[in-house]
């Protein structure tokens, strides 16, 4: 088939080009410093891995990365606690503002974070709570609680309501049929609520940068460092990069069965 | 689905209403406070009535930064629909190739922002980047940190490479929900491939599109993070955005009054237009 061909040469175009930043990246991340100021070269000629050495031996570094992987699953783990039995009542239920709620919400998905940036700032520090992996997972539930109620409220509207009925009838308990029956009918829903809620809160620098000063440092925050006395560290700032894009690659690779069905069936 | 009246089902409401509350209406609360005093320090504070929003509104700075950001919106949102409509319409249907399609399309999507910030900095450089390197051993005179042109070009190459995917994705999974039997009709009917995708694809992917301009153009509207590790906002104040006008003005110049107003009007515009695509989304419902 002829058209099946072309568009096979187009596709693979596409992502070819999309590519070739990241192996820029990747490429440089193994080169030493004087090799990348020296010019161009397309392959590593010194194939190093000092610059990976030194993340994983410098606690500084090394932390950045545990602090963004602990408040993005803390962040995670509250957005779907509170936003599965929203959505229920969103899916199933009319009462009083229900319509002013739900648009009231998602206009916190549209709010500007630059907007709460101070507000937070100053939030945050009044209740003790400024450079701690919590505040960063609360402030980033800001914009992911009303995506996931969004994409969820989707997915259950999906399941109809005779599944609810007949495990009443049936003698379960409320909170017995929504964590026996009614989450497993709507695993991929969750797993693409969990997929987009890392995926913001992982991207995210401008709240998580502001929010914390030591402790808590998410690693993007961290990478602005390599700009030292002697000029930028290109090679260490390719490694961190290179490291930063690996746990979305396993997050993807996790859900990319969902992904597809849950843009679907959900309304991401 | 009929929905049964219950005004119980606000208690599984309740711990995200408490939760956003907290985390938007404390917060949008101090903002309007701020934007109504002039604040010199601590326990130095007067009002001062809509002072700041007039003063806002004739800010020549404040109207050039929002007439750039419109123009960005607009142009990211008319190159990145289109392409990312082509680019579905390209992928495979089933099998491995189109796990690994999805995967490969969805690694930008999933890099931290200033990181992709930092790819298209070291790519764009004439020195140590292929991108810049190649384009000026063609001759071009490029130079992103320089050059007005080229530092908008680059802007807005890195957000068609960095969200494209979205787009692409989006329409994808549009496409793949229509059933198969619409293209066998065609196929009867001989209908060309045009008449298949504007007669068929297209208007199934309607409520598909109008989410991913809603998102585009929410996320474009707020981009902060990657046009100021790429250029800075610079030459001069050509690629300043307005997130970047008002993160400058409330923690570096800690202008608090001018930046609260500002921070409204910035909200309410982003809230007005994106209640026009709400609606729209709800009015799309209804018809289905």
């Amino acid at each position: 088939m002829k058209q099946t061909r072309s568009k096979n040469i187009g596709i693979t175009i596409y992502i070819v080009l999309l590519l070739t930043p990241i192996y820029w990246l990747l490429n440089m991340s193994f080169k030493t410093n004087q090799e990348i100021l020296s010019g161009l070269t397309l392959w590593p000629e010194n194939f190093t891995f000092a610059n990976y050495a030194t993340i994983f031996t410098d606690p500084s570094w090394y932390n950045g990365y545990l602090n963004s992987m602990l408040y993005v699953s803390i962040n995670v783990v509250i957005t779907l606690l509170v936003a599965l039995p929203a959505a229920y009542a969103f899916s199933r239920y009319k009462f009083v503002g229900d319509k002013h709620l739900f648009f009231w919400l998602l206009s916190n998905r549209m709010a500007p974070p630059a907007v709460f940036l101070l507000p937070f700032f100053q939030l945050y520090s009044s209740i003790g709570l400024f450079d701690t992996h919590i505040a960063v997972a609360l402030a980033h539930c800001l914009f992911n609680v009303p995506l996931a109620v969004w994409i969820l409220e989707g997915f259950m509207s999906g399941v109809p309501r005779e599944y609810d009925e007949m495990a009443y009838i049936d003698g379960y308990s409320f909170p017995k049929f929504f964590v026996k029956i009614f989450l497993p009918m709507i695993r991929s829903g969750i797993g693409v609520t969990a997929f987009f809620a890392f995926m913001f809160s992982w991207v995210e620098l401008l709240l998580a940068r502001t929010l914390t000063s030591v402790d808590a440092q998410p690693i993007a925050a961290i990478m602005t460092r390599t700009v030292g006395a002697s000029g930028i560290d290109w090679g260490v700032l390719a490694a961190a990069g290179v490291l930063t894009i690996i746990p979305g690659i396993l997050v993807i690779w996790f859900v990319r069965n969902h992904v597809a069905t849950g843009f679907a069936l959900g309304r991401v | 689905m009929v929905k049964i009246p219950n005004n119980r089902a606000w208690w599984l409401v309740l711990p995200v209403f408490l939760l956003v509350a907290f985390s938007a209406l404390v917060p949008l609360m101090t903002v309007v406070n701020y934007s109504v005093q002039d604040i010199f320090g601590p326990g130095q504070a007067y009002y001062v009535g809509t002072e700041w929003f007039k003063e806002v509104l004739t800010n020549e700075r404040l109207q050039d930064s929002l007439m750039r950001q419109f123009l960005f919106s607009g142009a990211v949102l008319m190159i990145q629909i289109p392409l990312g409509i082509g680019i579905a319409l390209m992928m495979p249907k089933s099998g491995m190739k189109a796990s690994l399609v999805l995967i490969l399309l969805a690694i930008p999507l999933l890099i931290p922002w200033n990181v992709v910030g930092t790819i298209w900095q070291i790519f764009g450089r004439g020195d140590i980047g292929l991108f810049g390197w190649a384009l000026n051993s063609m001759g071009f005179d490029y130079n992103y940190t320089g050059d007005t042109v080229d530092a908008w070009f680059t802007v807005l190459l890195m957000d068609v490479w960095h969200w494209t995917p979205l787009v692409a994705l989006l329409c994808y999974s549009g496409l793949r929900a229509i059933p198969e039997a619409f293209y066998q009709a065609a196929e009867i009917d001989r209908a060309s491939k045009w008449a298949v995708f504007r007669y068929i694809q297209l208007p199934r992917l309607k409520n598909v599109l109008i989410i991913a301009v809603l998102l585009r153009f929410m996320d474009s509207f707020m981009i902060y993070t990657e046009p100021f590790v790429l250029t800075g906002g610079g030459p001069g104040s050509s690629t300043t955005f307005l997130s970047q006008t008002l993160t400058t003005m409330a923690i570096g110049q800690f202008d608090l009054g001018r930046a609260a107003a500002f921070s409204l009007i910035y909200f309410l515009i982003v809230l007005l237009i994106s209640w026009l695509f709400f609606t729209a989304i709800t009015h799309a419902d209804k018809e289905k």
